[in-house]
């Protein structure tokens, strides 16, 4: 159980403190959603007090999604992958999910080509962010507006 | 006539890749693929990346699990799955003798399971069933769908017909209000498919797991208000046999990826 | 837990290869709720790691916005040949390892 709350507690650090709700268990709190403060807060967090260049970072999510459920992204970043210039990692954020952060990922000169490919949940149309921090200690930027409907029909649970 | 169904046949066996249905000339019937994004696409046509194919990894060990009071595996009666069960879920609901009645390919698992291997039934939608099917079903890949042409079946067709048109739910909507004279419109953000059950069991978005036809079948049931019919209703069989008769010599593709 | 991992089993030294991971795992938020009001417990895969002969070539953090059944792929420069190893750890002591080989000329 104490592992769960580190978990948690790491967790929560990383969402800039915006689920403050979600560490106790209670069953009558609404999650507190992420703005686009907490995005920034989140985003703070990876970055420090560095400054973020837009460009290099390509960010391909489909500008309208065919289910928030699943929607396939990719992140590349054009980069020698050498051992002297490369991608160390990518941080994906986002605007309106429940919390700021999507996911990270950690490269290196070993990984040939700085691309990452996985499958995420919207809850809403917002904006997705995407940060790669470069081996010379540099973060570069790329956002995507994503618009997110509803399925037509609600059905039971299973 | 048969030798024109056999060069009908032949000729949709060669085109059988769903996503050139439009290219025979003649077929306006497309697959619910077609109507998908070309992402939800990719995730479908790409085995490594297709969820469905989960379910199929897990069928195939389950496949040489011995269970039951008799100990026995699928695997010790049916062999090879790759070449005894080809074709086979094409060709379901299928007629079984002892109940006089359709069955489709989860009550035929369940049925060979009780009299052969003397095991419980699995539950509807548990996920050793799904992954049985799925296993199943992907042993038809890109073969035609055959099912309905037994003359035994003739009247849960015309059941599953029926039940196709009629209105229902407070809607007041049949499926072929949707699905025989709109589809291609939207409702709501979703394309409306011509509903043929080319890719069951299927890796729906929406459910985040796979799900069976029957799941699908209830669930727009209960989308237009309508009380929907338990798992295994012969009602719901009927609605599954007559959509693949319906949907017949289109290439079956499962486990299909649908939003 | 199943796993489908998809790697070349064969590439040319100094390749760059992908590779592709599907996890089985529900992945569940943590912020649904059952049909009577009660939230269901956040159950998660939360990190996932692959290692060739030994050593980390590429990590992930993951979140509840990563989708269910999480798909991951990424790139590596082949070297030599030997083994990949996969591992995912999650939530409610979330285990599970897979392995690939490769053979590299």
């Amino acid at each position: 159980m104490s592992e769960d709350q580190t978990t948690r507690r790491n967790f929560l650090a990383l969402a800039g403190g915006a689920a403050v709700a979600g560490a106790v268990p209670i069953v009558s709190v609404r999650p507190v959603q992420a703005t686009p403060a907490t995005m920034a807060a989140a985003i703070r967090n990876v970055v420090g007090e560095a400054e973020v260049h837009a460009g290099k970072v390509k960010l391909d999510i489909p500008p309208l999604v065919e289910n928030g459920n699943t929607v396939p992204m990719t992140v590349s970043i054009a980069s020698p992958m050498t051992s002297e210039d490369h991608v160390r990692s990518i941080h994906v954020f986002n605007e309106k999910n429940p919390q700021p952060n999507i996911g990270n990922f950690y490269l290196g000169p070993r990984a040939g080509r700085a691309q990452v490919s996985t499958r995420i949940r919207l809850a809403d149309s917002q904006k997705i962010t995407a940060i790669a921090h470069l081996s010379d200690g540099s973060f570069w930027s790329a956002s995507v507006d994503v618009v997110v409907t509803l399925a037509a029909c609600t059905e039971e649970v299973i | 006539m048969r030798r024109f169904r056999t060069i009908l046949t032949a000729t949709l066996l060669l085109t059988a890749d769903p996503l050139h249905a439009n290219d025979i000339a003649q077929d306006p019937r497309r697959s619910g693929a077609t109507f998908m994004a070309p992402e939800t696409r990719a995730m479908q046509d790409d085995d490594t990346a297709n969820p469905g194919m989960l379910w199929v990894q897990e069928g195939e060990a389950l496949w040489t699990k011995a269970g039951g009071a008799a100990g026995k595996a699928c695997a010790d009666c049916h062999g090879d799955a790759q070449a005894s069960m080809k074709g086979v879920a094409a060709r379901y609901p299928a007629f079984d003798r002892e109940l006089g009645r359709p069955v489709n390919l989860e009550q035929r698992i369940n049925l060979e399971r009780a009299r052969h291997q003397e095991a419980s039934p699995l539950a509807y939608e548990s996920r050793d069933l799904l992954a049985l099917t799925a296993f199943v079903a992907r042993q038809s890949q890109g073969l035609p769908i055959t099912a309905g042409q037994d003359p035994q079946l003739a009247p849960f067709v015309a059941s599953g017909h029926e039940l196709f048109t009629r209105r229902e739910g407070q809607l007041n909507l049949s499926c072929a209000n949707c699905h025989d004279d709109n589809w291609d419109k939207h409702l709501a953000g979703s394309a409306i498919t011509q509903a043929h059950p080319t890719g069951y069991p299927l890796y729906r978005l929406e459910w985040q797991s796979l799900g069976s036809l029957q799941r699908r079948l209830r669930g727009c049931i209960f989308g237009v208000r309508a009380q929907p019919y338990d798992f295994g209703a012969p009602e719901l069989v009927e609605l599954e046999l007559y959509l693949m008769t319906r949907a017949a010599g289109m290439a079956i593709e499962a486990p299909a990826v649908r939003p | 837990m199943a796993a489908l991992i998809n790697v070349p089993p064969r590439a040319k030294r100094g390749d760059i290869i992908e590779i592709k991971t599907l996890m089985s795992h529900i992945m569940e938020t943590g912020y649904r709720r059952t049909t009577t009001g009660e939230i269901v417990p956040r159950d998660i895969i939360t990190s996932f790691t692959c290692r060739y002969n030994g050593a980390e070539i590429f990590r992930a953090d993951l979140f509840p916005a990563v989708a269910a059944n999480p798909f991951i792929s990424f790139f590596t420069i082949v070297a030599e040949s030997g083994t990949f190893d996969f591992e995912w750890i999650g939530d409610n002591g979330f285990s599970a390892t897979a392995k690939a080989a490769i053979t590299v000329e």
